[in-house]
């Protein structure tokens, strides 16, 4: 079972309510066809960097779960169909990636880019 | 420094006096977050375009999954594909 790591972006139109329930529809499907759920973070309305469907805001929502290869394509297909899903991007985690998204869930003030950088918490 | 005040026939090459060197392997960084735009922001001029390794001084391997994070930051809309004055 591979590790993948999904981002939708939802239409600000949504009321709260309707966002959420949005989110538990996929995280639902997801559950139904056999993935397991790691960790859901939802960073909320954002401002999008250029305007996508007229729209300069959006819902961000990052899934990250263990699922089976086949199950990615069908996934897909019920966020196109969705049309409240404005944009979504799946990856697959190498292990580089799983130790980093593991890091950053557990420790996100220490994030090991940042230590060059600036060490300032996320 | 007196190197600037002469005038040279041809451009002499900018600021090749630092060594570049490739900040990912300097300091173990093996994973570059597509997620992480204030980042990725380094790695773009103002125009939103990515630099290219001749300025950022960062080794083949860790250039293309730099771009490849940028391009992923641009679909989901946290970096533009074009802008005028992005820093």
């Amino acid at each position: 079972m591979q590790q993948y790591e999904t981002v939708i972006i939802l239409t600000p139109l949504l009321s709260e309510e309707a966002a959420k329930e949005v989110l538990t529809k996929f995280s639902k499907l997801m559950t139904d066809n056999g993935a397991e759920i790691i960790d859901e973070d939802n960073w909320g309305l954002k401002k999008l960097a250029y305007p996508i469907e007229k729209k300069t805001t959006g819902f961000y929502h990052l899934t990250t779960f263990k699922a089976p290869g086949e199950f990615i394509n069908k996934l897909e297909v019920e966020y196109r169909r969705d049309e409240r899903v404005m944009r979504f991007l799946t990856i697959s985690l190498d292990k580089h990636a799983m130790a980093y998204s593991e890091k950053k869930r557990s420790g996100a003030f220490n994030k090991k880019k940042e230590t060059k950088t600036e060490g300032v918490a996320k | 420094m007196a190197k600037d005040q002469i005038q040279y026939v041809t451009a002499p090459k900018v600021d090749d006096s630092r060594k570049k060197y490739c900040r990912f392997k300097k300091n173990g960084i093996k994973f570059i977050d597509y997620k992480d735009a204030s980042f990725l922001l380094k790695f773009v001029n103002d125009q939103g375009k990515v630099l290219p390794r001749r300025l950022t001084g960062t080794s083949l391997k860790f250039q293309r999954k730099v771009a490849q994070a940028i391009k992923r930051s641009r679909h989901i809309g946290l970096m533009p594909y074009v802008t005028d004055s992005l820093k």
